[in-house]
């Protein structure tokens, strides 16, 4: 650490990582206990208000793009970089030299060098020895000197470079992932069969978006194997532009169309409501403080006008219960029937449990279908015929993703990057040995030794090997 | 005879590996780990044919697929990984009282795969999500994964029973490898582990952005795989950078493999996309 600089410093160390890895695992956990991005009305339903409110300014209904986890990401980040290259710049000139210093110390003061002495002088020795090494390492090295020789070889160099090559992939992968997010967008459209669309929500934040071409659905098939499992789901795909189709594709689950930088994908399917009924309008009126009800009790029959004042009960005759009005709604509607308007209210039996009741203004016979005890129909409201929802003829539409993400050839690029350096951080090495020879007066003194920067084991097997080989020669 | 044959055979050539490795080590009887070894090659194979011929029955039945569609087959596969890295472990280091520690999670595996009421041995159509030629590549490098630290797992419960009295001879402390070579070996575990973990969330990444059109959704089975990612991660910075080595990596071994299991069971509990896995 040249550098004195504290900031530069606290994003040196090690401590540093090691603290930051094990918050993102820690704080990671919540968002899969908690469910993300759904519905505030979801949330405040289990959390309560308190809860929800001190939960949604932490950002826990959207953690992982909350300010505090991306913060997180971004000290990782800072940190990998401050890292690599304060120790890559203490390291540069021993991996790119094009000659390497050779300190024969190094070598012979280890505790685990080993000596021999033989009667022939150090040329021969040299010329006996250096094929021994040669053999092994790419990188041979003869240095004579007048009392003696030293013979260096080293492999794998490079191999140091892994761990900076898996840190620059990892930087990759937030790049590329920050790209997707600020220049990509991840929506959704359903397209019923025969029908087109150039429009699209945005997931999450519900947003629409147009894209300069259309979509047509040609058809929608589902197959189904004989367990009534899913087999397939199938969309038969028409890209329109300006009216004229340009790409036709059918796609299922794991083969989406790409179109432009586009990717569509199947990701769900349904069957389509029936038609709205066309009727014609009628005129409707707005809310009002008070209504003047029907009651009708099935049991006798008897038909009983009573006025009621929105939010306050009133008493059913014949002791069928309470009944309080809600609300107002302008457009409500039944199994995806539009009803119009309605009020909203809650009848209680005198015995049984309170049941919701609507009651759409225009429907005065609307409320027999429920079935109960006491048919509720709002008095001197315009009427329209009421037809129940008939099943029309079973069409589907297609739920498609649609994606666009430039970042995903970065976040690929890091990925094989990944792959490669975490290999060659782990399994490669980087291998010195030296063979030190002293010439004495009749005889020579050899000493041997090598040093790896991991995979300790298998060196001293090497080195073992070589002495052997030495001894031997 | 048929795959479920075969299977419910290994299950117990599993506990019997599982037997003479444990008696080995509690009854201090070396001699023992070398029918256990062959016990373990037994259930491998065993395992194999029952995997294969699960394979060809599948195809018999109109439904083709490889047998890793869901919890029954992952699990025997993940037996089967386990057998399979141990074997290799055995042969490289020659040190079979790791198997002591290693069998009996295999084993569990096969037995909680046949024996729970909850999980279904039928072979299943395979739904349209997982009809991908990205199956195989991504199950086969996780459970791989996870077999590696299964076994850094067991390693390090070793270490931290040897650790307590290393110097002690006699007994089954006096039978477990040195402290450094266990240390050795929880780190080369690790590392390809690792290695391989990092591969099963890339597979997945690119497999889920070829039928989803997203190559990350935080879905809680891919956010448990980032956390044990992270777990490791700090391991291998902990053990390279910071020197830490001994009973810390081993807690943080076992730490991770805490981690391994909840990615593979416990998120099963969790909503998300990896629904195959339910029980």
């Amino acid at each position: 650490m040249k550098n004195a600089n504290p900031l530069w410093k606290f994003f040196c160390s090690v401590t540093l990582t090691i603290v930051l890895l094990l918050s993102l695992a820690i704080t990671s956990i919540i968002g899969t206990v908690i469910p993300q991005n759904e519905s505030p009305d979801a949330y405040l339903h289990a959390y309560g208000a308190f809860r929800y409110q001190l939960l949604s300014a932490l950002g826990i209904f959207d953690m992982y793009q909350s300010w505090w986890f991306q913060g997180l990401l971004l000290i990782l980040t800072i940190n990998i970089v401050v890292c690599s290259i304060d120790r890559l710049s203490g390291s540069w000139k021993l991996i790119f030299t094009r000659s390497p210093k050779i300190r024969p110390e190094r070598f012979t003061n280890r505790s685990d060098a080993r000596t021999l002495t033989d009667k022939r002088n150090a040329e021969e020795l040299v010329s006996v020895y250096e094929p021994i090494v040669a053999r092994r390492y790419g990188f041979c090295k003869v240095t004579r000197s007048k009392d003696g020789a030293v013979i260096y070889g080293e492999k794998g160099r490079l191999s140091r470079l892994g761990v900076y090559i898996v840190h620059l992939s990892v930087i990759l992968l937030l790049i590329g992932g920050l790209a997707g997010s600020f220049f990509g967008f991840e929506g959704y459209v359903n397209i019923a069969e025969g029908e087109a669309t150039d429009t699209i929500r945005i997931r999450n934040t519900g947003q629409i978006h147009r894209l300069d071409f259309q979509i047509r659905c040609d058809d929608f098939s589902l197959t189904l194997y004989e367990t009534g499992a899913p087999k397939e789901y199938r969309s038969a795909l028409t890209i329109l532009e300006g009216g004229q189709a340009v790409k036709q594709k059918d796609i299922i689950v794991n083969d989406p169309l790409r179109y432009r930088g586009i990717n569509i994908f199947q990701s769900s399917y349904g069957k389509l409501q029936p038609e709205k009924m066309p009727r014609p309008e009628t005129a409707v009126a707005g809310p009002a403080e008070a209504y003047t009800l029907n009651f009708t009790s099935r049991a006798s029959g008897m038909n009983y006008a009573v006025s009621a004042k929105v939010g306050v009960p009133v008493d059913i005759p014949e002791g069928l219960g309470k009944f309080v009005l809600m609300a107002y709604e302008a457009e409500t509607a039944f199994r995806g029937m539009d009803v119009g308007a309605s009020l909203k209210g809650i009848l209680t039996p005198t015995e049984g449990e309170p049941v919701e009741v609507l009651l759409p203004l225009k429907f005065a016979n609307f409320d027999k279908m429920r079935g109960g005890d006491v048919m509720i129909a709002v008095a001197n409201q315009p009427q329209e015929k009421f037809t129940s929802p008939q099943p029309a003829e079973e069409r589907y539409y297609t739920g498609l993703q649609v994606t666009n993400d430039p970042g995903v050839w970065l976040v690929y690029t890091g990925f094989i990057l990944m792959l490669a350096g975490c290999f060659v951080a782990f399994y490669l090495s980087h291998q010195q040995v030296c063979i030190v020879i002293e010439q004495l007066r009749k005889n020579s003194r050899v000493t041997f030794a090598g040093t790896t920067n991991r995979n300790k084991l298998a060196m001293k097997n090497t080195t073992e090997k070589m002495f052997k080989a030495m001894t031997d020669s | 005879m048929s795959s479920s044959h075969f299977l419910s055979i290994s299950t117990f050539v599993f506990a019997l590996a599982a037997f003479f490795y444990l008696a080995a080590l509690i009854f201090r009887k070396p001699r023992l780990t070398l029918p256990a070894r062959w016990t373990v090659v037994a259930a491998v194979v065993a395992t194999t044919a029952g995997l294969l011929l699960r394979w060809v029955e599948s195809y018999q039945m109109g439904i083709g697929h490889a047998p890793l569609s869901n919890l029954y087959e992952s699990l025997v596969f993940f037996a089967w990984t386990a057998g399979v890295m141990y074997l290799f472990v055995e042969f490289k280091y020659k040190n079979p009282l790791i198997g002591a520690f290693v069998t009996p999670i295999a084993f569990l595996a096969m037995a909680y795969a046949s024996m729970s009421p909850n999980i279904s041995d039928r072979i299943q159509p395979l739904v349209p999500a997982l009809k991908s030629n990205w199956l195989i590549a991504h199950v086969a490098t996780c459970f791989f994964g996870y077999a590696a630290f299964a076994i850094a797992f067991g390693m390090s419960i070793m270490y931290l029973i040897k650790a307590r009295n290393p110097e002690k001879i006699e007994g089954i402390i006096g039978h477990i490898p040195k402290l450094d070579l266990l240390d050795e070996l929880t780190h080369r575990m690790v590392l390809f582990g690792f290695l391989l973990l990092t591969g099963g969330i890339i597979t997945g990444s690119v497999w889920a952005n070829s039928a989803w059109g997203s190559y990350w959704s935080w879905d809680p089975k891919e956010t448990w795989s980032l956390i044990t990612w992270f777990v490791y991660a700090t391991l291998l910075h902990a053990r390279l950078m910071r020197g830490w080595e001994g009973k810390q990596i081993a807690y943080l071994s076992i730490l991770g493999f805490a981690a391994v299991l909840f990615t593979y069971f416990g998120v099963n509990l969790l909503p998300g996309l990896h629904s195959y896995g339910k029980v």
